[in-house]
């Protein structure tokens, strides 16, 4: 039934994602292909973000925090090196279920660490959790209390990844191993391996919005759009509402997560720029310009602007811009109950 | 035995007793109706029993099990569903997605098989459509399974709501004044369905200040006044009852 | 710990703690008289600085902090009547939004206008190394003015809100709108004044604690953050329990500097306050009925 039509953006993914070899083939710069690889990424933390906001109605100004979660923790934890405690227990485990990478450092050192998958499962798990456990009273705070926690949990992450030496402080971390999915093709920045990586973050992309575009015709994502629309008659309807809210801040918080962790291997670092209010904002304005409860509207949007954030088109102004957008949504919107521009307006509900 | 029953309870605002001391039972099968002058206490009693208020003393017992204070969620998985005053529907949804919802409680797909599309949440999605659509046909709106509700008529999403309220296949249904706003034809179409629903098995608790519908569709009628349960009993009874004459000849006085 | 060190904290949480409170009762005011939080609330402060720092080049200091709350209150009043007063009617979500972005603005404005050097202003009386000693203490002359301005805004606030006119009328606005204007008072005026009030007290309190703990375009969330926690922690709409709160969060973090690395330093206090939004959003002292109160 009505089905169909909501899986072509989809589609439009997957496709789009084997458009690498002719457009690098177009440009002769790579230049493209990084800048619409990150683009990607960032969309589909964006993604994230439109869940809980356009459909689980909780406004959150923490999406940055749990992007530099993703990234850090699994930069910091396929760096570690391990070989101080070659003889404990811990490393011989994982050294016997092939957990381990020998390799060496910019001296020559042999180096012993963690499988960067390990790390990333490690880093994605860990923002999960700690949106499980933040989740459950900062869902119970309405409206401004409820966008400041948020704020309050960015600002924290923020803080601390900037103040601790161990995480790079104000310079970040940088050598981070690229993250091998197949003998031959991993994720990682380097030139030979772009076009190859434009593939992957796109049909990561294209995943990310299957998962959400299916969540939203589903039994849950009628539930969602209920809790969306009325908390108390949702109720009335037997969904238990704070565990669905709870439910979609721990996913929007993964998909901040694995974006953070994939751009992070991709461009071999991440700084705690990453996590500050402006990068919150940022996603904010997205989902609000994309028309909040829209996922193609998001994704068009995240795209777009984050494309042309990397490509300098904003420039000084970068930061600024996002805090236009979101002022010029917010004062050109419909108003009543409508929430954000619907720039890509659906007749029918289902989708939408 | 009653399948609902009701005791001692009360509820406060600051230093109003907005329901105080209210007991009765619903017999199983039946229609109750609940009437009583504006300020009554009817829709607290409503709220009460149905979870989204939590009293400050009594009980609500259904079906043998004490549901007294449990959140509004959990009574609506004992088989309790409720229609509100003013209408509480999905606007941006279609009708027949608010349909669907009144079978949340009847299904189990969860997020991971929904995110997933995992192929057996095809079949329960095929059972709750289906389910839905006989809920639909039942209260005649068909015709507008497709279209958002928020731009439906007045009478047409009371239906809808109704219609989501049977559709979860409740052993009580709480009606919350479901006559409001509607013109005399749509509440004798309301009389046919109550009726229809009571064929079913299904035991209906109903708050109502239309009198000739009360009186037309109930088994057994409360009378409340001041938070307090002033008389109980058939209709023919009620409609003799001195006290209940008084607090409505004396509210058309004044 | 000695005695001296304790009161160095003491004073150095009195003077933070006056900023937080003055942002407190700048959300505050704005608070009551629209229903709204002004996420920009921080930028006021730091506009206030910022902008006296310019011009205490230019003319003498005590113009320059008068011209800086001047302007300030003006570009707040200005903003409201360009921005705001068209997202008041979608509702109170969307004005909180449009706050945020507008945030964002005004920080990027002042890092072009201003880039991102750290700014300062001289001492309203004496110099960097002057200072006053208590029980072995040292202290800076300034936090007298610290001090002094705090007092002076809340001696200030009360006598508008009983004494004036204008006073009475917003607090007639804040109770009932619409019997407000039925009375001939302007809402949106009221709203107006509001915005600018509390832009101008942030800005005096941002000038005033300028010169101890210094400037820069970037301290506006931060500040507006705690300030509004310290809001909500006193109960949004009361500012006597804000100054408290203020003082006691500004306490707070100014010891934690004794346990905790100066870089964690922020992260203490804002698990604290995460800690307290979650256990009573209404505030210690507060109810719904202490957040419909005065200022």
């Amino acid at each position: 039934m009505a089905g169909l039509k909501r899986y072509l953006p989809v589609l439009a993914c997957a496709l789009c994602a084997f458009l690498a070899p002719p457009l690098l083939a177009a440009t002769k710069t790579a230049y493209l292909l990084t800048q619409l690889t990150m683009s990607a990424y960032y969309a589909l933390a964006s993604l994230g973000l439109c869940a809980l906001m356009g459909y689980a109605g909780q406004i959150s100004l923490g999406q940055a925090g749990f992007f530099a979660i993703g990234g850090y923790a699994s930069s910091f934890i396929s760096k570690v090196d391990l070989s101080p405690f070659a003889s404990g227990g811990f490393v011989k485990f994982l050294g016997f279920s092939g957990l381990l990478v020998r390799g060496a450092d910019a001296y020559g050192k042999a180096v012993l660490s963690i499988s960067p998958w390990v790390a990333c499962l490690c880093a994605v798990l860990l923002a999960a959790g700690i949106a499980a456990f933040i989740g459950t009273p900062v869902l119970r705070l309405k409206g401004h209390y409820l966008a400041m926690a948020t704020l309050g949990f960015g600002i924290i992450i923020e803080r601390i990844v900037r103040g601790t030496q161990g995480l790079g402080g104000a310079d970040g971390l940088s050598g981070v191993p690229p993250l091998p999915i197949l003998p031959g093709l991993a994720v990682t920045g380097e030139r030979a391996a772009r076009a190859a990586n434009f593939t992957i973050a796109w049909l990561v992309l294209a995943l990310g919005l299957l998962a959400l575009v299916n969540l939203v015709g589903s039994r849950a994502g009628r539930a969602l759009r209920a809790l969306r629309d009325g908390e108390e008659a949702a109720g009335a309807t037997g969904i238990d509402t704070s565990r669905y809210k709870l439910n979609v801040f721990v996913i929007g918080a993964v998909y901040a997560a694995v974006a953070g962790v994939l751009l992070t291997h991709y461009n071999g670092s991440i700084g705690p720029g990453e996590a500050n209010f402006a990068k919150s904002v940022r996603y904010v304005a997205i989902v609000a310009v994309g028309g909040m409860a829209n996922l193609s509207g998001t994704l068009v949007a995240g795209l777009v602007l984050n494309f042309l954030s990397l490509r300098g088109v904003f420039g000084r102004f970068d930061d600024a811009v996002f805090g236009i957008i979101l002022v010029l949504v917010m004062v050109f919107a419909p108003a009543g109950k409508e929430r954000g521009l619907q720039v890509f307006r659906r007749r029918k509900g289902a989708g939408g | 035995m009653s399948i609902l029953e009701v005791s001692g309870l009360s509820r406060s605002f600051g230093g109003l007793r907005a329901v105080d001391g209210v007991g009765f039972d619903a017999e199983p099968n039946r229609v109750t109706a609940v009437i009583g002058p504006n300020g009554a206490g009817k829709t607290t009693l409503f709220n009460l029993i149905a979870g989204s208020l939590a009293p400050d003393s009594g009980r609500v017992v259904f079906d043998g099990s004490d549901i007294t204070g449990l959140k509004p969620y959990r009574v609506a998985r004992k088989g309790i569903a409720r229609t509100f005053q003013a209408i509480r529907l999905s606007e941006r949804m279609t009708a027949l997605e608010n349909v669907m919802l009144g079978r949340h409680v009847r299904s189990r797909a969860g997020f991971p098989s929904g995110m997933l599309a995992a192929p057996w949440t095809r079949g329960e999605e095929r059972s709750i459509r289906e389910e839905a659509m006989k809920a639909i046909e039942l209260l005649g709106i068909a015709d507008y399974r497709d279209r958002e509700t928020g731009g439906l008529p007045f009478g047409i999403q009371r239906s809808v709501e109704l219609a989501r309220a049977i559709a979860s296949e409740p052993r009580l249904l709480l009606l919350d004044e479901p006559a409001s706003g509607l013109n005399i034809r749509e509440t004798r179409a309301l009389a046919g369905l109550i009726a229809l629903i009571r064929a079913r098995g299904i035991t209906i608790l109903v708050v109502e200040h239309d009198m000739s519908l009360v009186m037309d569709v109930s088994d057994e009628i409360v009378v409340l006044n001041f938070g307090r349960k002033i008389a109980q009993g058939n209709p023919r009874d009620i409609q003799a009852n001195r006290e209940v004459i008084d607090i409505y000849l004396g509210e058309e006085d004044a | 710990m000695p005695l001296e060190l304790i009161l160095q904290y003491v004073f150095s949480g009195l003077v933070y703690g006056s900023i937080y409170a003055a942002v407190a009762i700048g959300f505050n005011i704005i608070y009551n008289a629209t229903g709204i939080i002004n996420f920009a609330q921080g930028e006021f402060a730091m506009l206030g600085g910022m902008t006296a720092s310019t011009l205490a080049g230019l003319v003498p200091l005590w113009l320059a902090v008068t011209a800086a709350v001047a302007l300030t209150a003006a570009s707040g009043a200005a903003i409201e009547r360009i921005f705001l007063r068209r997202v008041a009617r979608a509702g109170v979500l969307k004005m909180i939004v449009a706050t945020i972005g507008l945030s964002i603005l005004i920080r990027e404005t002042a890092l072009l206008a201003w880039g991102e050097s750290v700014r300062t202003l001289p001492f309203f009386s004496g110099n960097e190394v002057s200072s006053l000693s208590f029980l072995g203490a040292h202290f800076s002359p300034q936090v007298f003015w610290v001090a002094g301005s705090t007092a002076l805004i809340m001696a200030g606030l009360t006598a508008f809100f009983k004494f004036t006119l204008m006073g009475k009328a917003m607090r007639g606005c804040s109770a009932n709108r619409d019997g407000a204007s039925i009375c001939g008072i302007d809402p949106g005026r009221m709203v107006t004044i509001a915005f600018g009030m509390s832009a101008g007290i942030g800005a005096l309190a941002g000038c005033v604690v300028a010169p101890l703990t210094q400037t820069h375009y970037a301290i506006g969330a931060e500040l507006a953050i705690k300030g509004f926690t310290v809001a909500a922690f006193g109960g949004l709409g009361n500012s006597v329990a804000a100054v408290i709160a203020g003082l006691a969060l500004g306490m707070l973090e100014s010891f934690s500097t004794a346990f905790v690395p100066e870089a964690y330093k922020d992260v203490v206090t804002l698990c604290v306050l995460l800690a307290l939004l979650f256990a009573k959003p209404t505030g210690l002292f507060g109810s719904r009925a202490a957040s419909m109160k005065e200022y």
